[in-house]
């Protein structure tokens, strides 16, 4: 019933294209996090789904009910969501109880059914004592709370997050991701999580829709997003992966398949349907070397080495290509100084299946 | 489905309702009564004529008139920008003590009355000066009070708008980013080499802005004119209009409109004018920080504060000792001493003289209907202007500038034009009543409450009203129950300074009164008019105290207000 379906959705700024062509269906029940750098088109996908802004095409549905189409559009104040500000947003001239009241007492829900329903929100947020404080004498993780117990209260089917941990200290946050995990779970409420943290990302959201320049690029469960990136700009943001062009030597066989990569040769993970193209390109990650103890692999020079505690993560050039720089981790104690040349092996690594993402 | 149709139809029933609605209004106030005028003035009496407008332009008295006011207007703008550009430049830039009282004391002539400042001035000069008798230097009887004439005139216009310089001027100061300044004092320059080559080149936007607003508020000025130049019969084209519209009746409407349009005219010259020299040069200012440290005065800041503080007791504290020494006295002329000392003038105005006492009423409630009126026309007029960006109000925002950038008596006439005949529908007419008043009030000082509930919009962070959107609320209980809590601070300042500006006010009620509708400042205006400086220093006295009274009023809540909303506090 909840199913938030958005189907080609566009939407312009005079001639800047903020949102091109994005189709995402979210699940009843799912967390879907959109993660992009900032002006990726991911809080104007937001303001769409909430309703503040008129869609320039394409379709947002919750269930049966078109919401937004560039010739419908259902007022934010009529479309039951729920959304986290990343400001919070609370009203600074009403009590914590009476920020929690606005939607019910608008809805046209009275006490004692109302009032039964703040405490049972404010409970379960772990503000119960902190109805009849101002907003403003509360810290940033309670404001926070307030926000979603607000939110929530009047069971929408549908919460938007934007940025909600943004403007929270990084020790916070942990306990407020937390929180959130444990909310999606207990209420069972669909959520659209926005963030510019990929680790944010990673932790909370069962599927993560990866947007840059007004396009999605790829929606795919973490994991998958960091094993199997879509292209390249999706394999180069998620965990600092390396792009580097390759050479395809073989056709797929159970999932791999023999590249050209600087020179050496490497087996690889890709699709089953990959072609054999020449100008392929491959995804490597830190942890995908190993420093080779004979004279095989790939010769690389050390530039830098900065200490991460425990290991070391160690910057290379490769002989063969002097303006690339790959990264690894290497473990204590140092295995070689900067300007010393090492060989690599190269271990695993992903065969990219769209390189060129039509611009 | 069809259930959320309707919620979304009626949401949209309700919006756009709302925005024609104050379309309407805002266009009712401000293009409606000009645009009478000028078609009085094309077409007097609503026949294509030229006859009226040949009678006046054939007249002497026109021309004399519109060049008193071309000399009078220029040179108390000169004098305006000479005294309040340098305590701007004062205040702002150097490091001297007790700046939000000198503020306070220095931005107060231009929130009292035009024509209690001239009464004041008057106690203060002249033969039966109290004060001069006091200290024994009155000039011998007989002599005329030098402060009847052009120069006279000049003096206090320059005294009443050197704070309208002072303030365009500070504010201009205030976004000028200290980078500039320090940039200048690294690259070796002294700091007058900074002030003149940096500082003053950029600053010339809002001192011409200053300037212009300056020349119109002297080019509209009433007051002053009709205390100091209607007794030598020096008249300028506000008090030919009043003397003529007082004198004749409406009979002579047709010609008071053309006058009234030859000062629009003026004003309007003046306005476009400034605009022209903005767009010559570049004057942008590209970063925004803090303000600048304030240079050290050194040995010289004991002198710079003497000599500011000796500023403002002359202009402010001495015409006000003359004001009140002369509402202590039983009759004019009359020396003040222990045994002469009476308050029998204020029982008299207070409780005694029944036009004196209707004005109080009248005042309050016009000036306050006014206030409240404008707050619940602006609050929901700014929303649509500065959040849903509606251009069609953007361009009624320019439009709402109209009635107050025109001098007081264009509105006036304007609203004798729109109002002197019965109502059509209606059938009754608002001439002779309060209503025209609170017309007139309601368009001239719209701007006073826009601007400030405008930057309070500014101020605000928009996800708090779309919360309340989200959370099911429409558009009317958005206003009511987030809207309006969170820009009380800014609309409770607009409200004050409309209320105390009306308050204050003659211009447009000195042509729009009639018996029963008094203002304060037409009873003052009366008593002195009849000679009674007495019993008219007595009620000036009372209404500078009110407004003395509410301006520190608002010092109880100014944290809460967006800088630069109340005009006297730093």
């Amino acid at each position: 019933m909840a199913r938030l379906k958005i189907d080609r959705a566009r939407k312009y700024f005079g001639s800047y294209t903020a949102l091109d062509d994005v189709s995402i269906d979210v699940e009843d029940g799912e967390f879907i996090a959109v993660l992009g750098p900032s002006g990726c088109g991911k809080t104007t996908l937001l303001r769409q789904i909430a309703g503040f802004d008129k869609l320039d095409g394409g379709e947002i549905t919750i269930g049966d009910r078109l919401l937004s189409s560039p010739e419908r559009h259902v007022p934010p104040e009529h479309r039951k969501l729920g959304i986290v500000f990343q400001s919070y947003a609370l009203w600074p001239h009403m009590s914590v109880a009476e920020n929690v009241a606005y939607g019910l007492t608008v809805a046209g829900v009275r006490d004692p059914e109302r009032a039964r329903r703040v405490a049972a929100a404010l409970d379960l947020v772990g503000l119960t004592g902190f109805a009849e404080r101002r907003p403003g004498l509360l810290s940033g993780g309670q404001r926070q709370r307030v926000a979603l117990a607000r939110c929530l209260v009047t069971e929408p089917s549908l919460v938007l997050l934007d940025e909600p941990l943004a403007n929270l200290d990084v020790h916070l946050r942990a306990s407020m991701e937390e929180e959130f995990s444990r909310f999606h779970e207990r209420t069972g409420t669909t959520m659209v999580y926005i963030t510019h943290d990929q680790a944010e990302a990673m932790a909370l959201a069962d599927r993560i829709a990866v947007m840059d320049r007004g396009r999605l690029l790829q929606l795919a469960s973490p994991s998958l997003l960091y094993r199997e990136p879509a292209n390249t700009t999706v394999a180069g943001f998620i965990g600092e992966g390396m792009v580097l062009p390759a050479r395809l030597l073989s056709k797929p066989e159970a999932g791999h398949c023999k590249v050209d990569v600087l020179g050496v040769e490497a087996v690889m993970r890709c699709r089953s349907d990959q072609p054999a193209i020449a100008q392929a390109k491959i995804c490597l990650r830190a942890r995908d070397f190993s420093i080779a103890p004979g004279a095989g692999g790939l010769a690389a020079r050390v530039e830098r080495l900065s200490y991460q505690g425990g290991y070391f993560r160690m910057e290379v050039r490769p002989l063969a290509s002097e303006e690339t720089v790959l990264h690894l981790d290497a473990p204590e104690p140092v295995p070689a100084a900067p300007g010393e040349t090492i060989r690599l092996d190269i271990r695993d690594g992903w065969v990219i299946p769209e390189p060129e993402l039509a611009a | 489905m069809s259930l959320v149709d309707a919620a979304t139809t009626r949401t949209r029933v309700v919006e756009t309702g709302l925005l024609w609605g104050l379309v309407l209004l805002v266009a009712a106030l401000s293009l409606l009564p000009i645009g009478r005028l000028v078609f009085e003035g094309l077409a007097p009496g609503g026949a294509l004529s030229t006859s009226s407008l040949g009678k006046v332009l054939a007249s002497q008295t026109t021309w004399t008139a519109t060049a008193n006011s071309l000399v009078t207007a220029i040179a108390g703008t000169v004098l305006a920008v000479l005294l309040g550009g340098t305590v701007a430049l004062l205040t702002t830039l150097t490091d001297i003590r007790a700046r939000n009282a000198f503020t306070f004391c220095f931005v107060l002539p231009l929130m009292i009355a035009p024509q209690v400042t001239a009464l004041a001035w008057l106690q203060l000069f002249g033969p039966s000066s109290t004060l001069l008798k006091l200290i024994g230097m009155a000039p011998p009887l007989g002599s005329r009070n030098p402060l009847y004439s052009r120069e006279g005139i000049i003096l206090l216009l320059g005294l009443q708008y050197a704070p309208l310089v002072f303030l365009t001027l500070r504010a201009g100061l205030r976004a000028l980013p200290k980078e500039l300044i320090e940039a200048g004092l690294a690259a070796g320059a002294s700091p007058l080499t900074v002030l003149r080559t940096v500082v003053l080149p950029l600053m010339t936007p809002p001192l011409i802005a200053g300037i212009a607003l300056c020349f119109v508020s002297s080019l509209g000025n009433f007051g002053i004119p009709a205390f100091l130049g209607i007794p030598g019969n020096f008249l300028v084209l506000p008090t030919l209009i009043y003397q003529r519209l007082a004198g004749l009746g409406p009979g002579v409407l047709s010609e008071v409109a053309i006058l009234s349009l030859l000062i629009g005219l003026i004003a309007m010259v003046g306005i476009l004018l400034q605009d022209f020299m903005l767009r010559r040069r570049d004057f942008r200012i590209t970063t925004t920080s803090s303000a600048a440290r304030p240079f050290e005065l050194g040995r010289w800041r004991a002198p710079v504060e003497i000599l500011l503080w000796t500023v403002a007791i002359l202009i402010l504290a001495l015409p006000f000792l003359g004001l009140i020494t002369t509402s202590l006295i039983p009759a004019f002329g009359v020396p003040l001493n222990a045994k002469t000392a009476t308050l029998a003038n204020y029982a008299y105005v207070l409780l005694e003289h029944a036009a004196s006492k209707r004005a109080f009423v009248n005042s309050f409630l016009m000036s306050g209907a006014a206030a409240i009126l404008i707050v619940v026309i602006c609050v929901p007029l700014a929303y649509f202007i500065v959040w849903k960006k509606s251009r069609l109000l953007r361009l009624l925002n320019v439009a709402a500038e109209l009635p107050y950038a025109m001098p007081g008596v264009v509105l006036a006439i304007a609203a004798i034009l729109l109002f002197l005949k019965p109502l059509p529908l209606l059938g009754f007419s608002l001439y002779n009543t309060i209503w025209i008043i609170v017309f007139a009030y309601l368009a001239r000082f719209l701007v006073l409450g826009l601007r400030p509930i405008i930057s309070g919009y500014l101020q605000l962070d928009r996800t708090l009203e779309e919360a309340a959107q989200i959370a099911g609320a429409g558009l009317l209980r958005r206003l009511v129950t987030i809207i309006f809590p969170l820009v009380a601070p800014a609309a409770v300042a607009g409200a004050l300074l409309i209320f105390l500006t009306a308050f204050n006010e003659l211009t447009v009620s000195a042509l729009l009164w009639s018996s029963g509708t008094e203002t304060l400042g037409v009873v003052v205006f009366s008593f002195e008019q009849g000679g009674d400086s007495t019993y008219a220093s007595a009620l000036a006295a009372v209404t500078v105290l009110v407004t003395i009274g509410l301006m520190l009023s608002t010092l109880l809540f100014a944290k809460k207000l967006p800088q630069g909303v109340l005009p006297w506090r730093d």
